[in-house]
């Protein structure tokens, strides 16, 4: 068992691969750009409480006498750097914890997408036959339908059975479970390709011969050598994932005024942009597009590093 | 082949059954006809009568089978709100959504297809290289802040187009409100189509960028070369006609993603489409529409995709769709 276990799991790829990554990504000015650029946004998030110059939890935080002042170059208010909204809090600290939140939510809705990708995957590919047949036809209806989609009607569905004091309790919720489960099929398919294409090399026969039991087989055998097309995809997904639920935010069937994702505060910015209230949508879009695109700089850079074969551009 | 068509409908009715059994549970969980019929004061027992006589006492399935019944003889209820049948509603509002996401993907074939061949011909050259960064950037802002400040600009600041609704129509052949053939309705037309344009856009240069790279390192075409076939002839007749198949099929995929943006769009612009009609349906709750517009979007989704699969699996014998051995 240990002689052959050792060699097999790879379990000290894992820091040579990151190094490698690391040290070709050190090569290329916009990906290593646009790397720093998510690392910050990535400290920022988990930081805001402490760098957001007004707790949000605090009573004072929302004040209407302050509501929707101008940034401070144009109000020369240095209270608030960027102005403030129309509930008169503050937008720096309220773009603070919006980012916070969209990363959050992106990340656990692409975690529920891995870990059904993942169980159904390795499923499909290692067992094969009828199971695999039903399952990719299964995931194949499901990508049909575009996410954006299936969550808009399963949300504006859910909001109308709960009516919308309830619904807001819920939200955060629902968009994690909505997005989590809508996009599945992109992580089962790459790692039944990936599955079928291991089961075949000699570790797997050397393992099933030793009697290693399948699912260990799957989980530890196989699965650690589907990293490199894993982490091609989860940056697009994670940013795929803010974005919808920016999307359905701004519709109005996601986070709630009073707990604001970025998405939510752009769509209660507009209302304000056309009444000359520029600031409060335009600097949430800024960072939603600028962490977006860095995104999907770092996805498209990681897959023609990684591995070109898989996807052809498609979102 | 006849196999594969065979299979291939199989599953789009499956589909369909599916999307109609979530719409009559939708129908069924949201609100109580009773209770909209007859107001508060009927007592307990006249109700009871009621729901027996409109058959809502009755099993689920049963109820479910006399839904698709009626849904498969072109009745899916009354919309609360308008008093006139679902369909009826939907369909006065489907021209709208029909000649936006049309021209939207006008403007985005215009677009797309020279950028994507350019990039795919030169894949060295610094244009190339900065079409698709001005992609990914396109990729990377949503459609409705694309829209808010397109409107913000164009509608609000400059004053140059109208900033919402579908403004003059004309009749065409008498079922047909268009908003294609004056002045206004063009002018009306053209922020949201942009709009749709500007991010579907990205996707299909992206698309045919890599489909025709592919294409272009094959074999047919080393030999087109080796013949002495002119370069424009190679790339736009030989290279081109194979590059659009696969676009068009993953293009046919993307009209979910289509359905989905047009709701975004049709609210922001209030674009009396399907898509604003649903957003509308859905503050009102009411459930009949909202499950009617699930069938019709539904049925209009099965059909495209299944059309465009059949087709390409006609003209393309290779394709067994991705996934199947059998």
């Amino acid at each position: 068992m240990n002689i052959l276990h050792r060699p097999l799991i790879p379990t000290s790829t894992k820091p040579t691969r990151l190094r490698h990554i690391l040290s070709a990504i050190r090569g290329d000015k916009l990906a290593l750009f646009a790397l720093l650029i998510f690392a910050f946004y990535c400290l920022v998030a988990l930081l805001a409480p402490l760098l957001a110059p007004y707790d949000s939890s605090s009573n004072d935080f929302m004040d209407l006498l302050n509501a929707e002042l101008p940034p401070y170059w144009q109000s020369g208010d240095s209270r608030f750097l960027l102005g403030t909204d129309t509930q008169g809090r503050d937008l720096l600290s309220v773009i603070l914890y919006g980012t916070r939140l969209s990363l959050t939510i992106g990340v656990c809705a692409v975690l529920i997408q891995l870990l059904l990708g993942v169980c159904i995957g390795l499923l499909s590919g290692y067992i094969g036959g009828r199971l695999d047949t039903f399952l990719m036809r299964c995931a194949d209806i499901q990508l049909s339908f575009s996410t954006m989609m299936v969550a808009i009607v399963v949300l504006a569905v859910f909001q109308a059975l709960f009516g919308n004091a309830a619904y807001q309790q819920l939200a955060m919720l629902m968009l994690i479970i909505v997005l989590g489960i809508a996009e599945w099929p992109i992580f089962a398919r790459i790692i039944r390709a990936c599955v079928l294409a291991e089961k075949e090399k000699e570790y797997v026969d050397a393992a099933r011969i030793m009697g290693v039991s399948k699912v260990r087989i799957m989980f530890r055998h196989i699965l650690p050598n589907t990293v490199s097309p894993i982490l091609v995809i989860l940056t697009i997904q994670i940013a795929n994932a803010i974005v919808a639920e920016a999307a359905l935010s701004f519709l109005g069937l996601g986070m709630p005024p009073t707990q604001p994702s970025l998405g939510a505060l752009i769509s209660s910015g507009v209302n304000y942009l056309f009444s000359g209230a520029w600031w409060i949508a335009v600097f949430p879009s800024i960072t939603l597009i600028i962490l977006i695109f860095v995104m999907n700089l770092l996805g498209d850079w990681l897959r023609d590093h990684l591995n070109p074969q898989t996807g052809k551009g498609v979102p | 082949m006849l196999s594969f068509v065979l299979r291939r409908l199989l599953q789009a009715v499956l589909v369909l059954l599916t999307i109609s059994f979530a719409s009559f549970m939708i129908q069924g969980k949201l609100g109580d006809p009773v209770r909209q019929m007859v107001g508060t004061s009927v007592s307990v027992e006249q109700r009871e009568a009621l729901r027996d006589e409109l058959g809502l006492n009755d099993p689920t399935l049963v109820q479910y089978g006399r839904f698709l019944g009626q849904a498969l003889q072109g009745d899916l209820g009354t919309s609360y709100y308008y008093k006139e049948s679902t369909l009826t509603v939907i369909a006065n509002r489907l021209p709208a959504t029909l000649e936006l996401s049309f021209c939207a993907l006008v403007l985005v074939i215009v677009m797309a297809t020279p950028l994507g061949v350019f990039a795919a011909i030169n894949p060295k050259n610094w244009l190339s290289r900065s079409i698709l960064l001005f992609s990914t950037l396109g990729l990377s802002i949503p459609i409705f802040i694309v829209a808010v400040f397109l409107m913000y600009f164009f509608a609000i600041e400059w004053r140059l187009l109208p900033s919402f609704g579908r403004g003059d129509t004309t009749q065409v052949l008498g079922l047909w409100q268009s908003g294609l053939f004056n002045k206004d309705g063009l002018m009306h037309l053209l922020l949201p189509s942009v709009s749709l344009a500007f991010v579907m856009t990205p996707i299909f240069i992206r698309l045919i960028r890599a489909e025709m790279i592919d294409v272009l390192q094959s074999d047919y075409i080393r030999f087109a070369w080796s013949k002495g076939i002119s370069a424009p002839r190679i790339y736009f007749i030989h290279a081109l006609k194979n590059t659009m198949l696969p676009v068009i099929t993953v293009g046919g995929i993307q009209t979910g993603t289509l359905i989905a943006y047009t709701i975004l769009t049709e609210s922001i612009f209030q674009w009396p489409g399907m898509g604003f009609l649903f957003m509308d349906a859905v503050t009102r709750v009411d459930a009949p529409l909202i499950s009617a517009y699930l069938i019709v979007v539904g049925l209009i989704f099965v059909v495209t995709n299944t059309l465009v699969d059949v087709v390409y699996g006609l003209v393309n014998p290779r394709v067994r769709i991705p996934g199947y051995s059998a």
